[in-house]
């Protein structure tokens, strides 16, 4: 069953320029591990070393937060979005490791 | 809905009552909304993008108030987006140059600068007089140093945020809803922000998040309509859409929770881990400066010079001679280089191309250095008529 998962502007570049990309999952668990093994460069971005959600990404289904639902195991349907928000800073200076 | 004035005592003079008509006229507002934004006292954080709308619409408004906090001065790159400070400004502290144009749009308007780096030692003596504080400064050791004093002084926080072409708004405000440590706990560390495009942003989206945050503070002052409490809108001007997504109180939340492990302000720069050496990138690789990259040329010496920056900022400028090949390509494209060529690499400032060199010594280059400051020092210690970015 494919559901979309919307990737976030910062996050696009690491999962080949995609605003979103339609996924076969059943939870949110199953839809990111086949997201981040379709992109393997996200994974260090969505997951800390213990596998776990950063803490300063957010996972949306449709308009709630899987922190309050049944988090990884928050099960998926057709047409469901899942959202990837990740806090956003636009003029910070850590924002700019390059300037 | 939080009551954030008494009942109103003063009165509007003929002339505010003309100024401000549009706003008599509509029940939503009228004569009462009109003198609680007469009395209310708003801090606003940063005039820059954001605090650009914000100041300005929130003077116009009427607000009797207003706060700024920032220790900027205007400079060019500004001028795209922050459209309270003119040409002329540039150089000027940027408080100074706000508080002419507020004056010039509403001299009704008291505004009171306070022209210093917002830290934990000022932020409660500043906060505490005023009823919501709006941050426009949109990074986070001071979003989360404004979020907590907000938490522990029990005041609304009006949050904007923006990405390129991307844009988050909220209203945190404890006592109704969650805070902003609710939503993210803990900032990124600074290695893991995605991005390397230096604040990139549309000049129009800090215009259009900013004059929602204006509009949030206005709705709260009334006490009219549903404010973005526990909720987050998120816009792409990309695709001009707006989405809502609901933000719940973290029971587990370090400083609104039911069991607060934070309950003073700490040290926000090293919270978010820009203090010290941490923020100071590699420089444990080989490097030349603009001089002698100048020498080389001019001895005719053979070398190859790398370009690690985007095609879009090759546009801008470039060292000539130089070859392109961004940072994200370098792992597929270093083929092209001989590891028996001697070879510079430089970008923008000298932080991406020392990542390129300390790549490719890995993948057994040796012959190979990275150029101090990038363009940026070759623009100013070489050729001045390279226009910089
Ligand atoms: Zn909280």
């Amino acid at each position: 069953m494919a559901v979309k998962v919307v990737i976030p502007t910062p996050l696009r570049q690491f999962a080949g320029k995609k605003d979103s990309v339609e996924i076969d999952a059943s939870t949110v668990g199953e839809a990111l591990a086949g997201l981040t093994s379709q992109f393997g460069d996200l994974r260090k971005h969505l997951f800390n070393e213990e596998g776990k959600l950063r803490s300063f990404v957010n996972v949306y289904v449709n308009d709630e937060d899987i922190r309050f639902l049944q988090k990884d195991q928050t099960p998926v349907h057709e047409s469901d979005v899942i959202s990837i928000v990740p806090s956003i800073a636009g003029g910070s200076l850590i924002c700019c490791i390059c300037s | 809905m939080p009551t954030l004035t008494s009942a109103p005592t003063l009165q509007l003079s003929n002339d505010e009552i003309l100024r401000y008509s549009r706003h008599l006229i509509m029940p939503e507002v009228a004569m009462d909304g009109q003198l609680k934004l007469k009395q209310a006292k708003v801090l606003c954080i940063g005039a820059g993008g954001l605090g650009t709308p914000l100041a300005l619409y929130l003077a116009a408004a009427g607000v009797g108030k207003l706060g700024m906090v920032d220790f900027d001065v205007v400079d060019y790159t500004n001028l795209q987006r922050q459209i309270i400070h003119d040409t002329d400004d540039v150089g000027r502290p940027k408080l100074e140059s706000a508080r002419d144009t507020i004056r010039d749009i509403n001299p009704n308007v008291e505004v009171v600068p306070y022209e210093t780096h917002l830290n934990s030692e000022n932020a409660i003596d500043i906060f505490k007089d005023y009823d919501i504080v709006a941050d426009g400064t949109d990074n986070f050791p001071t979003r989360y140093l404004v979020n907590d004093a907000c938490v522990l002084l029990g005041k609304p926080n009006v949050y904007g945020s923006i990405f390129r072409f991307e844009g988050q708004a909220s209203v945190f405000y404890a006592k109704e809803g969650p805070c902003y440590r609710c939503l993210y706990p803990e900032p990124p560390p600074p290695g893991l922000v995605p991005s390397c495009a230096e604040g990139a942003v549309l000049g129009v989206l800090p215009g259009i998040v900013g004059s929602i945050q204006a509009l949030e503070t206005i709705k709260l002052i009334l006490g009219k309509g549903k404010p973005l409490i526990g909720r987050l809108l998120l816009f792409d001007a990309l695709d001009l859409k707006f989405r809502e997504l609901k933000l719940r109180k973290n029971p587990d939340c370090p400083v609104c929770g039911t069991h607060p492990t934070v309950t003073k302000l700490i040290d926000y720069e090293q919270f978010c881990g820009i203090r010290g050496e941490e923020h100071v990138p590699e420089t444990n690789v080989p490097e030349i400066t603009v001089k002698e990259l100048k020498q080389m040329m001019d001895a005719k010496k053979p070398f190859v010079l790398v370009d690690v920056r985007e095609a879009h900022e090759y546009q801008i400028c470039r060292i000539d001679g130089s070859k392109l090949i961004p940072l994200g390509d370098v792992p597929k494209r270093m083929h092209e280089l001989n590891s028996a060529d001697d070879i510079v690499v430089h970008c923008r400032s000298g932080v991406r191309s020392a990542k390129a060199v300390e790549f490719l010594m890995k993948s057994g280059f040796k012959k190979i250095h990275n150029l101090q400051g990038g363009v940026l020092a070759w623009a100013r210690d070489i050729d001045p008529s390279m226009p910089t970015y």
